[in-house]
């Protein structure tokens, strides 16, 4: 019951977003120059094909009133069709996503896992592993995911042609192609993650070992084992789950490139073709749908950090 | 003109210019180095370059380095270095727009939301907090889809959306120093908001702006060369950092040497970036939060000049001889390399109470947590013995290991922060009985629900499904001394029990433990200042001063006849014994820092009978049996008293 007033309450504080996402790119798209009406009747039209045209659009009415017409329409499912393909853009969406979702989530669970244990072992060997952490961090924010792709496709597919080059096989064809066409891009998505955690892990596991409790425990003959793993990590989790939230979102905007460099059909390298293109309605749709997705996840977040903290679950 | 005096802002002496300060550091000047020679070089590029960014060699395409070509070419044999240095005015170009937006942006509303207040900040903190949940890179891209190419229009935008992480971060800077002494002194002396805002607050920010500005600068290189690469930036065939890697990619099987001088300077700059905002950030930062007590530094110069041969003070063990339960003997430690705890020696016989008394910051604490080698802060036992049931813990981290909870058990002062605040307290409890008893779980429930009942929690079942945020302070120390109790110690080491709590409860916690001593049998090291608590529960006490102990006695002969000016000074200090309309006598100063211990009589800064020979080193003596002092007068003192 808390659970969902929590969910409730979350997704309604979270409306402003995506009205004024969703406003701020109507607002764009309005400025574009150019005239749609005039793109679609040509040059030779008469005034009144012109004057039709634009009231079929919907063009002669005020912005608000534009604006208005937009969300029902999207509150219906409709999100206009492609200028490029002419197909609905829901669809074009809808058979985007599970590309997306699917180096995401691999992209979370590689970084997260990989992160923590790197950060684990670097706060409990300390030395070497410490420096080598902080290189990571450094480096790994440092190297943008496009290249570092192109230097794992150089070495990964093209020297050693353990992978694919590029290209994406769904799940459904082939598992085992699925997995291997996931590898690289997965990587190139998770180097700066993996830094971002490592680090974050580190710090908040050396933070709880500093607390009083930590000593009591050390102090009344607790096992080491359950002191670092029971109590230690429930403890060092609580910052970690923040930071995973951001780190998601940053997942988000990085799989733009990634999509792009390994020809992935996922929201973002449609989001960037629907750039080049000038695709205005898709990229409506792509970012409602990418925006729908940061709230989610900062959903989870919320529902995570309330899982693990009595003082929040309580409240 | 006149102008009003006002108390300057605080500055550490001895500062640098912090420019100075950031380039003593190698990371620093590294970063600083590479940054200026890249913009100048770019800047310069036509006068570097002897090739133009756009001529074409197309007998030396996709070639590897060369005399003529440095970095080599691409597939229309165009000079790498100077496609590099040309594209790299973009960048700098892109930096700069989105630079200024960012800093007009973020100073403006940082500042006003946090020195202001009101709607300002509660208009600027929602919009900060709207645009920091959205990922820049889209917001950019449909800025592109609309002014195609433009990406003047792509960093401002970004520049925007940038903002909300300075904004936060001045504002909170912004309110803290608003609040300072020194400002509100600034405003009763007649300065106008401007005149504070100018004077006061932004030279304290400017370190923190550097810092921020350089991270997103070091985010906007890696943006602009992500679109230039995505082709969204300059279009072909003009260089761009971003499209100088586009290349590269179509030539990945032939050349794959094209991602070196592509990709490296790339990340070389943003590299420099991000470590020359850490280099500032600690730069501004040095020598504030360094702790005395854990800095490694120069070795203290007094600490070994009073060290006598190891054993001279064991005097203290005839009172019980080898019959001792917990015998300290010549017990030192280190934190960061500075001694202290110095040389401390006393026993504790079975079911006896003592009790270690004196100022904050004498060395209590730290013994009591060496015992059971745990000193905090990184310290270590120097040298010295604890005997404990005749074995050396000292010695052998094994028996140590095998001693905390069922030997020797520990209650610590803070009892909000003793308890994991993850887990129950059942869950908790009933870790440490499995641990100790090894039980299964059904054993353990119920023996979980003994312990509560033996600290006098009302409803054990309730408490125990209760998470430690969810008790009062004198509950939760019930819950940490059952804690203790569960591997039934014979020892129970208590760091100021009662200290955090309200004073009807610190009666009830002292009665408890009393009791809890007359039932279990158990001797208790208490720990304390507060001589109360030593009257109350102790048979004997120790005085500790600087690190050292300077007197140890039964409670009673020590309340009648204290033989250390120290201990007569506490005595006389202690609130229970004040006399109405009378002030209560203080002694004058503080307990010096363990770097500044003195090399002979470390109290004789403080101490009105001190003369000559308190500069020498004072040895620990026993001037009546059974009582030991480290007082040059302690036989005077036995004879006449300290009043």
């Amino acid at each position: 019951m808390a659970t969902f007033r929590l969910v409730v309450r979350r997704l309604l504080s979270s409306t402003p977003l995506l009205f004024l996402v969703s406003a701020l790119t109507f607002v764009l798209v309005s400025l574009v120059p150019g005239d749609p009406a005039r793109t679609i009747v040509g040059q030779h039209a008469t005034v009144e094909q012109y004057e039709t045209v634009r009231r079929q659009l919907g063009l002669d009415e005020p912005l608000p009133v534009q604006y208005w017409h937009w969300l029902v329409r999207v509150f219906h499912g409709d999100l206009g069709t492609s200028l490029f393909s002419g197909e609905p853009v829901t669809s074009v969406l809808n058979n985007r996503l599970p590309v997306s979702l699917s180096l995401i989530t691999a992209g979370t669970i590689v970084s997260g896992v990989l992160g923590v244990l790197l950060g684990l072992l670097s706060a409990r060997r300390g030395g070497l592993l410490v420096k080598a952490v902080d290189v990571l961090a450094l480096v790994g924010l440092a190297v943008p995911a496009f290249w570092f792709a192109l230097v794992l496709i150089a070495v990964g597919a093209v020297r050693l042609r353990w992978f694919p080059v590029t290209g994406y096989v769904p799940l459904a064809d082939d598992p085992v192609e699925w997995g291997r066409s996931l590898v690289l891009p997965v990587l190139s998505l998770s180097l700066s993650a993996v830094a971002i955690i490592a680090k974050q892990t580190r710090d908040s596991v050396l933070d709880t070992f500093g607390r009083d409790f930590i000593r009591v425990m050390q102090a009344n003959g607790f096992s080491r084992r359950s002191i670092l793993y029971r109590h230690v990590l429930r403890n060092a989790a609580l910052p970690l789950v923040t930071v995973l939230g951001v780190v998601l979102v940053s997942l988000l905007a990085a799989a733009v490139f990634v999509e792009t460099v390994f020809a992935m059909p996922g929201l973002g390298s449609l989001t960037q073709q629907a750039t080049v293109q000038h695709d205005i309605p898709v990229i409506q749709g792509a970012v409602l749908y990418i925006t729908i997705l940061v709230v989610l996840v900062n959903l989870l977040v919320d529902l995570a950090y309330s899982r693990l903290d009595p003082r929040v679950r309580a409240a | 003109m006149k102008q009003p005096t006002t108390p300057s802002a605080p500055r550490s002496r001895n500062r640098r210019p912090l420019i100075r300060r950031v380039l003593v550091r190698p990371a620093g000047a590294l970063s600083l180095g590479w940054l200026v020679l890249l913009t100048v070089a770019t800047l310069a590029a036509p006068l570097l370059t002897t090739h133009g960014p756009l001529d074409q060699d197309l007998g030396h395409v996709l070639s590897g380095p060369t005399a003529d070509h440095l970095l080599g070419t691409d597939n229309l044999g165009r000079d790498l270095l100077s496609r590099l240095l040309f594209g790299g005015r973009s960048t700098l170009l892109a930096v700069g727009e989105a630079l200024a937006v960012f800093l007009a942006l973020g100073v403006t509303l940082g500042l006003a939301s946090g020195f202001l207040g009101g709607w300002v900040d509660w208009l600027t903190v929602r919009t900060a907090d709207l645009l920091f949940a959205l990922p820049g890179i889209i917001i950019v891209l449909v800025v592109l889809s609309v002014f195609p190419g433009n990406l003047h229009a792509a960093m401002i935008t970004f520049g925007v959306l940038g903002s909300p992480g300075i904004i936060r971060i001045l504002r909170s800077q912004t309110l803290g120093i608003r609040e300072e002494l020194y400002v509100a002194a600034a405003k009763v002396a007649g300065l106008t908001r401007q005149q504070i805002l100018r004077r006061h607050i932004l030279p304290r920010l400017i370190s923190t702006v550097i810092v921020q500005a350089a991270l997103f600068a070091a985010i906007v290189v890696t943006i602009q060369a992500g679109l230039g690469f995505l082709g969204l930036g300059a279009q072909p065939p003009d260089p761009t950092w971003g499209g100088l890697v586009a290349d590269a990619s179509q030539a990945l099987d032939r050349a794959p040497w094209m991602l070196v001088p592509s990709g490296i300077p790339l990340v070389l700059t943003v590299l420099a970036l991000g470590s020359l905002g850490d280099a500032v950030r600690d730069a501004a930062t040095e020598g504030w939060s360094v702790s005395r007590m854990t800095a490694p530094t120069d070795a203290p110069r007094t600490v070994r000049d009073d060290r006598r041969p190891a054993g001279t003070v064991t005097t203290n063990s005839t009172r019980s001889g080898t019959s001792a339960l917990l015998s300290v003997r010549n017990l030192s430690i280190d934190i960061g390399g500075v001694p202290v705890v110095q040389e401390v020696s006393f026993d504790i016989a079975p079911g006896e109470t003592v009790g270690v008394v004196g100022e904050s910051g004498c060395g209590k604490s730290v013994t009591s947590l060496g015992i059971l080698g745990l000193v905090p802060g990184g310290g270590r036992v120097a040298q010295g013995q604890v005997l404990f049931d005749g074995t050396d813990l000292v010695a052998s981290p094994a028996a140590r290991t095998q001693v905390r909870g069922t030997g020797i058990a520990y209650v610590s002062q803070e009892p909000m922060v003793a308890l994991d605040p993850m887990f129950t307290v059942g869950r908790q409890l009933g870790e440490a009985v499995r641990r100790h008893e090894r039980c299964d779980r059904r054993e353990a429930r119920s023996r979980v629900t003994e312990l509560l009942d033996m600290v006098n929690i009302p409803d054990p079942a309730a408490v125990a499904g209760r998470h430690p945020h969810q008790l009062s302070g004198g509950m939760a120390q019930r819950v940490a001394i059952a804690l203790a109790l569960a591997g039934r110690p014979k020892l129970l080491i208590a760091d100021e029990p009662t200290t955090a709590l309200d004073v009807t409860v610190q009666a009830e916690i002292l009665t408890l433990l009393r009791n809890l001593q007359a039932d279990t049998g158990m001797a208790v090291l208490i720990v304390t200042h507060d001589w109360g608590v030593v009257a109350d529960l102790c048979h004997r006490a120790v005085v500790m001063y600087a690190g050292q102990v300077v007197e140890a006695a039964d409670v009673e002969e020590m309340f009648a006849r204290p033989l250390h000016p120290y201990t007569a000074g506490l005595l006389a200090a202690n609130p229970h014994r004040a006399r109405e309309g009378e002030p209560l006598p203080t002694i004058p100063g503080t307990v010096p820092a363990p770097r500044d211990w003195p090399s002979g009589c470390r109290f004789a800064a403080r101490c009105e009978l001190a003369d000559d020979r308190c500069a020498e080193p004072v040895t620990l003596t026993e001037p009546a049996p059974d009582r030991l002092s480290r007082c040059v007068r302690s036989q005077q003192l036995l004879a006449e008293g300290t009043s």
